[in-house]
Parts: C-alpha cells; structure tokens; sequence
C-alpha cells in the first residue's frame, strides 16, 4: 500500500498525460465523430451522418485513402529494403562504419522539417537540379512534382531517403547473430546470397517485424511533406490522409467531421498492426521461442 | 586480388550512399549565397560568386518580424519542451524500471500501447482542450503534455536504460539510510547521463523541426516559430519566391540541429539502439 502511493507519485506526471491527454481524446473523439463539432455553431449529435458522408459523398476521402495506400506501399518497403541493405553493407569488416553511419543518419534528423521540405521543392522542380543531372546522362526530363502520376512517388522518396533509424536497429539485429553461424554454413558450402536468405534475413525478422509496424504507423499519418512540397497537389494526387484531415480539422474546423475521419484512419491501422501481428506467428523467428 | 575489388565495390557503394545522403543539403547550403537565376540556371555547385544578401535579405522574415524574433520564438517553445521532458521521463520511468506497484505490467503495457496510438486520432480533442482553456496562440499545448510525460517514446528509452543498471546500486544505497528520491537523484540519474543526453537530443530536434502542432497552435506572426517563418517566406505576396533566401534560410533553421548533432552524434545512435524504436 505504501509502495502503491510511493510509485503514484512518481507515476503522477504519466497518469495524468495519459488519461487527459491519450485516453480521453481518444474516447472523446470517437464522441465527437458523431455530432456536428465544428467551433461556431451548437453541437448536436447526428448519429453516423459523419461516416454516411464520408463514405457515400465525399470523393475527396477516397482520393485520400487511395493516394495514402500508394504512399504507404511504395515508401515503407522501399525504406525497409534500402535500410537493410545499408545496414548489411555497414556490417561487412569495413574502415570507418561511424563515419558512413553518422552521415546516413543525417537525412533521418532533419528530413521531416519544412527546410527539407522546400529544397525537396527546388530539387525536384521541373527545372530543378535533379533533371538538369539526368539531361547530363541524356535521360529525358521527369515532371517529378508536376505529373499526377509521379508526385506521389517523388514525396514517398523523401521518406526512403530518411532510412536512418531503421538502419540503426537492423544493424545493432546484425551485430547479435552468431558468427558460429555463418562458419559452420561455410562449412556447408553455402553460397552467400543462400547465407543471406537462410540465415541473415530470418535472424532480422524481429527487428524487421518492429520496423514494419512503427513505419506503417508514421507513414500513414505523413502531412509535412504534402502540406509543403506539393500541397496535395497536382489534381489532389498527393493528398495524404494527413491533409484530408487537416483541412477538415484545421482549415474547416469541421470537428466532427476530422474525427471521424481520424477514427477511420485509427481503425485502419489497428487491423493493419493485428493483422501484421497475426501472421507474424509465420515469418518471424524468434531464438528463444517467441516467450516474451 | 578479387578480394581488392570486392572491398573496392563496398566503398564506392558505401560513397555513393553517402552522397545522396548529404548532397541535397551540401546544395543547399551552396545554393543560400546563389543569385535565384543561378539557383534554376546552372549545373554548378559552387556560387559563381559569393553573396551574403540572400541572408541579410531572407533574415528580415516578414518585415515586421524578423528571424531574430522567429529563432527565439523557437528557443522559447523548445527549450522548457526538451526539458520538461525529459525531467518528467526520467521520474515516471524510475517508477517503471524499479519500484514494486500493484497493476504495474498493466500499466507498462499501456504505456507502450501509446507508442502505437497515432497521433491523428487524439489530435482534435486535445485541440479542444487548449481551445476551452484559452491557450491556443500559446507555447503551453507543446509545454504541458512535455511536463506530464505524454511521449511515451522516452519513458521507454530510459526505462530500458534503468534496467540496464545494477539493482545492486540502489539496494546498497538504501542501506546507507537513502530514501527513493535520493536513490534516483544521486545514484542513478549520475549514470543516466548518455540516456539523458539521448533524450534532450531528440526531443529538441523533433520540436524544433515540428510543423504541425506548431501550424494549429500558433495563430499570430509574433509567435511564430522557424518552421512557421519559413513555410511564411514560401508564400509571399508578390508572387515571385526568391529561392536564394528562402535557401539561405531553411539553412539557417537546420543549423542548431546539425550542430547538436555532429556534436554529440553517438548519443542519437544509441538512443535508437537501445530502445529500438522512431526517428
């Protein structure tokens, strides 16, 4: 009992964030994502008027969804892949690994802020560096930011570009796997992209299994990006989720509306991490039996 | 010899890597003394001459307020944020890592849920909150959660960092008549120094580089922090953006950052291993 009280008081700070500012917006929004909310008028409930809406009447939200699902397919992947890759080539017996590590690390800290955001801008712009780089080869220019086709695509790159934690974490995975391993594969006569698959990769799944979840999770919520680059643009093909629900919420102050959409989004990403959870039980190796 | 060319194939990889990494910011660094024709007019990195205008001319923000006002409009919301933080995570974080409490897994447990919880979701009912108490156009919706530890991200770091301490410390100091709070005071937030470190580090740079809690909370110009400023500067009435300043600018907002990054650089890479998670 004393203990209890003891620990409350250190506890004290967290108890209160969680329940004013976790719990109760959680539940609150799911309250007001069925009335009207907005900040002039009354508040009245309208029951599911909010969904029947969004789902039946707003094209803006299925643009939305289907511009955050490409997002989403194309950047976490093409992160994860690219961070291993690095992190595995960062593990071989190379001179200076702190140093490539730090420099790699650099876009991961300070890639999500509005100054990047705008270089991206410049870069990429129709006369921008990157196609005046690809004249130089005799490749024809690309409408990065400019082609509703491509857009997307060039804002998922800035997210691929910013692989650093993932990098760290699959490399700190790399460092723990036994080297007896890999001798007694040689041993074997394994070749080394059997090594890779048979033993490196499963050893990783773990971590790779953590990665995915946290960015599926970040990616989906993505608005710098959008906001700035292209501003959802051209023809809303970049419109993330992220400004659906900040124009709604914070352009419109239709409160109730950007609630539901926001329980939208939550209950997609809830089945996506069950279900990601759920199959894990099949690719991902756990040494010691999975008994956390 | 084949050895020779497979290391050699594993540096120009690790070069290339490299450069696509800092490229983009060593341009923008160049392109801040540019003129805005050579910016879109030439394949050159280097400035065909140097020219510090596009910072006296990009510094003076919106005329009425400058970058002097908007840098320490930043350092007012981020420093008492980074602190509050991480004096917070550390108190919560001992209860988790070494005090006996009833329901304490369960607790845990949620505290890691949070982890998970998007930010989307609770965003609007935490904006009404600060509406109603009238402190929207203000500092304290960044401050207040910081102070009661809402970022569940560094409570687990330290609390894995606790745990990687000897419980011995704490039993011997308890014999020696300390109470709880000593324990952590002169024992064990001595030898949390790098978590610390890690978690000012991060948490700094994630607020200071935050765009959208500062785009709904902060209304008036004279708050405005970098970030704002910057995303300011893009939209200005003339309709010509002159690049060269905004460059020279979002240069500038970066600067703290890869200072204290390049400064204390091991502290961010073991923050993210030992807790494995962000960024």
């Amino acid at each position: 009992m004393k203990d209890d009280l003891r620990a409350l008081l250190y506890l004290s700070p967290w108890v209160l964030g969680f329940l004013v500012f976790q719990f109760y917006p959680l539940i609150a929004s799911l309250g007001y994502s069925f009335t009207n909310l907005n900040l002039m008028g009354t508040t009245r409930f309208i029951g599911f008027k909010n969904y029947i809406t969004m789902f039946t009447r707003d094209p803006d939200f299925y643009q939305s969804l289907k511009v955050t699902a490409v997002y989403v397919l194309f950047s976490v992947p093409f992160k994860l892949i690219f961070a291993l890759f690095v992190a595995v080539l960062l593990n071989m017996k190379i001179r200076g690994v702190n140093f490539f590590r730090t420099i790699y690390y650099i876009p991961s800290i300070l890639g999500g802020s509005v100054a990047v955001s705008i270089l991206w801008r410049i870069l990429f712009a129709k006369d921008g560096i990157v196609n005046r780089a690809i004249a130089y080869l005799h490749i024809p220019a690309v409408d990065w930011l400019g082609s509703p086709n491509i857009a997307i695509y060039t804002l998922g790159l800035i997210i691929v570009w910013q692989f650093g934690s993932p990098m760290v974490l699959f490399l700190a995975g790399l460092k723990q796997i036994p080297s007896s391993f890999y001798e007694a594969a040689l041993v074997d006569g394994a070749s080394r992209p059997r090594m890779f698959f048979f033993i490196t990769l499963p050893m990783l799944t773990p971590i790779l299994f953590f990665n995915l979840i946290m960015q599926m999770i970040s990616a989906f919520q993505e608005f710098t990006s959008a906001f700035v680059v292209t501003n959802g643009g051209p023809m809303k093909s970049t419109y993330l989720y992220g400004m659906k629900l900040y124009s709604e919420g914070f352009s419109h102050f239709n409160m109730g509306y950007a609630s539901a959409l926001s329980w939208v989004l939550f209950i997609i990403i809830f089945i996506l991490t069950i279900v990601i959870f759920k199959t894990s039980n099949n690719w991902v190796y756990y040494e010691d039996g999975g008994n956390m | 010899m084949a050895r020779v060319s497979r290391d050699s194939i594993k540096y120009i990889l690790l070069i290339a890597v490299g450069m696509i990494m800092i490229y983009p910011f060593v341009w923008m660094c160049l392109a801040s003394f540019k003129s805005n024709d050579e910016i879109f007019g030439s394949l050159n990195l280097l400035p065909s001459k140097i020219s510090f205008a596009p910072f006296a001319k990009g510094w003076e923000g919106s005329g009425q307020y400058t970058y002097t006002n908007f840098f320490s409009n930043s350092f007012w919301l981020v420093i008492p944020t980074t602190l509050f933080t991480v004096l917070s995570s550390v108190v919560v974080s001992y209860a988790f890592a070494r005090l006996k409490f009833h329901f304490k897994n369960a607790a845990f447990m949620l505290m890691i849920a949070t982890l998970m919880l998007p930010n989307a979701v609770v965003i609007i009912p935490r904006y009404m909150i600060f509406n109603n108490l009238h402190w929207v156009d203000s500092y304290l919706p960044f401050i207040v959660p910081a102070l009661l530890a809402c970022n569940s991200f560094f409570i687990f770091m330290m609390v894995q960092f606790f745990r990687g301490l000897p419980k011995e410390l704490d039993e011997s100091a308890y014999i020696d008549g300390c109470n709880s709070f000593e324990i952590l005071v002169k024992i064990l937030a001595p030898l949390c120094k790098p978590a610390i470190i890690s978690a000012f580090l991060f948490q700094f740079i994630w607020t200071w580089n935050d765009f959208f809690n500062s785009l709904i909370y902060i209304n008036s110009v004279s708050k405005y922090t970098v970030t704002l400023g910057l995303r300011m500067s893009l939209d200005n009435e003339s309709g010509v953006t002159p690049w060269n300043q905004v460059m020279a600018m979002s240069f500038m907002t970066i600067v703290p950052c890869v200072l204290l990054f390049f400064f204390a650089q091991k502290y961010f890479v073991e923050g993210i291993a030992t807790t494995g998670l962000k960024g």
